[in-house]
């Protein structure tokens, strides 16, 4: 018996005018798994999780998830099947207008209609939970610092308890220790949840302590899928290059001479 | 030559894109009107934003156009020896043009201006995609509000404009010509009908809801980063203006 995977992406295409950005993109992830997918910045990482997320519309394929599909779903339907969905975006995205509490509140009370109170009660515990006191609650975005305003990403993207986590480079523009401290909350969370989790990443440390399994993406499709420990064994040239961040290699950056 | 046609067809089909851009937006946004939930706290939040915060601008320019009104007034009529037709002129003039278009320019370059800059900073820094994974309609959120306040709000805005503006041109006749301050009034409230007031309160929710809109459309669709929310800004207030009055010319042919 084969289980159904939590999502299934299958021959996703998706072009911008004459740039084709995914060619054919399949990918099953498993309920609980938690993969990283890597790859060079413009290779489409971000493309792929919008479409995953129903933020961009597919030109072509298919995406299931628990056996849904999402490609075709009204949009009251796919709004409903956000409420599966946590995401953490790269600038964290939080909203300026609100205070941290709210903002971590936001999809319990707008989202699941929760009193504002029980809401805060749980966005000071989420708070709590990334390693931020109740007094940043009271604080506006723009007073932290980029790595408290991932961490309040990040409890806002845990905040409702979502089944699938989306990670889009949880550690970009942090120090290492940083860096290392919200990898660290990543897998914590992701394990209390018992969710399934997606990371887009071109930081290998980051990768190698997320990822169940990792895939890399070029030119639109994924090259390589392998666990974390497989990868440094890959015997794929393209995926040598890349984690070792060699400039000579198949993969050719387009630079022009000044 | 057939350059030159190439370059009437691109920008004739770029017309044709932009004009089916904004219909649907419209249209979406209005249906969004119609179906709930409706966010009664930011339908608030913005009625303030845009009534009780512009009111300051909107007086003032309220009360000097009903000014300048007295005073062109007064140097035209006096040739005729019809100077007592300056309270009618000033009350007609601001209930039914003045009032609604100098008010509904103020607020388009006040608040259509601030509601780009804000929807389209939220866009360029992921905040509308993040509405949306937090299971919340950015149309509801972002744009109903707006539009409902707009709707609403500025048709309260020209209400007060129009006290105003009559009562510079008040100011004017009684203090500068010395005109019988309890005939002036007399004559204002004479020649004034509901029908006067309201059709300037139907124009001004018209331009409320073109301002609001505007301000919407190009904020969502910003691109770039700071220059392309600064470039949306320009535009927001530009096609209002230029809305308002295609629109105040439209709505006149109609209502009169």
């Amino acid at each position: 018996m084969t289980t159904t995977p939590k999502i299934a992406v299958r021959g996703l295409k998706k072009s911008f005018g004459p740039k084709v950005v995914l060619d054919g993109i399949d990918l099953d992830i498993g309920v609980g798994e938690s993969v990283v997918v890597i790859g060079g910045s413009g290779t489409g990482k971000s493309v792929l999780v919008k479409c995953i997320l129903g933020l961009l519309d597919a030109d072509a394929g298919s995406i299931k998830i628990d056996g849904e599909e999402m490609t075709r779903l009204s949009r009251s339907r796919r709004e409903k099947l956000m409420q599966k969905f946590g995401m953490l975006f790269q600038g964290s995205a939080l909203f300026d207008s609100l205070s941290v509490w709210e903002n971590v509140a936001f999809g319990l009370i707008q989202g699941r209609g929760l009193e504002r109170d029980k809401a805060k009660t749980i966005a000071l515990e989420k708070l709590g939970a990334v390693g931020l006191g109740p007094e940043v609650g009271e604080l506006r975005p723009a007073e932290l610092s980029g790595g408290m305003q991932k961490r309040v990403a990040l409890a806002r993207a845990i905040a409702a308890e979502p089944e699938i986590i989306i990670f889009d480079e949880p550690t970009t523009g942090l120090d290492p220790i940083m860096g290392d401290v919200i990898n660290d909350l990543i897998v914590k969370c992701v394990k209390d949840l018992g969710a399934t989790a997606i990371s887009i990443t071109h930081d290998m440390a980051s990768a190698h302590k997320i990822a169940d399994r990792i895939a890399m993406i070029y030119k639109g499709r994924i090259i390589w899928s392998g666990t974390s420990a497989e990868i440094d064994r890959s015997g794929n040239a393209y995926v040598d290059q890349f984690i070792h961040g060699r400039a000579e290699g198949p993969i050719k950056m387009e630079v022009r001479a000044l | 030559m057939l350059d030159f046609l190439a370059s009437v067809g691109r920008v004739f089909i770029a017309f044709l894109g932009a004009s089916g851009r904004l219909t649907i937006f419209t249209l979406t946004a209005i249906s969004h009107c119609f179906r709930g939930p409706i966010y009664v706290r930011l339908v608030g939040k913005q009625m303030i934003d845009i009534g009780y915060y512009s009111l300051p601008v909107v007086g003032l320019t309220a009360i000097f156009t009903g000014m300048v009104l007295a005073l062109q007034t007064h140097t035209g009529f006096s040739r005729f020896g019809a100077e007592s037709a300056m309270a009618t002129v000033v009350v007609l003039s601001v209930t039914r043009e003045l009032g609604p278009v100098i008010a509904a320019l103020m607020v388009a370059g006040r608040i259509g201006a601030a509601i780009a800059a804000e929807i389209g900073t939220m866009r360029v820094t992921d905040q509308i995609d993040a509405l949306s994974t937090l299971s919340t309609n950015p149309f509801k959120y972002l744009v109903v509000p707006r539009i409902f306040a707009g709707l609403v709000t500025v048709p309260l805005l020209v209400l007060v404009a129009d006290i105003i503006g009559v009562f510079g041109g008040y100011i004017v006749a009684t203090y500068k010509f010395g005109f019988n301050p309890a005939t002036y009034l007399h004559n204002t409230a004479d020649n004034l009908t509901a029908n006067d007031v309201l059709s300037g309160l139907i124009k001004a929710g018209a331009f409320g809801f073109i301002v609001a809109l505007m301000g919407c459309y190009h904020g969502y669709h910003s691109r770039g980063g700071a220059q392309g929310v600064g470039t949306a800004t320009t535009y927001a207030v530009v096609s209002a203006s230029v809305m308002i009055l295609l629109f105040d010319y439209i709505l006149t042919s109609v209502l009169f």
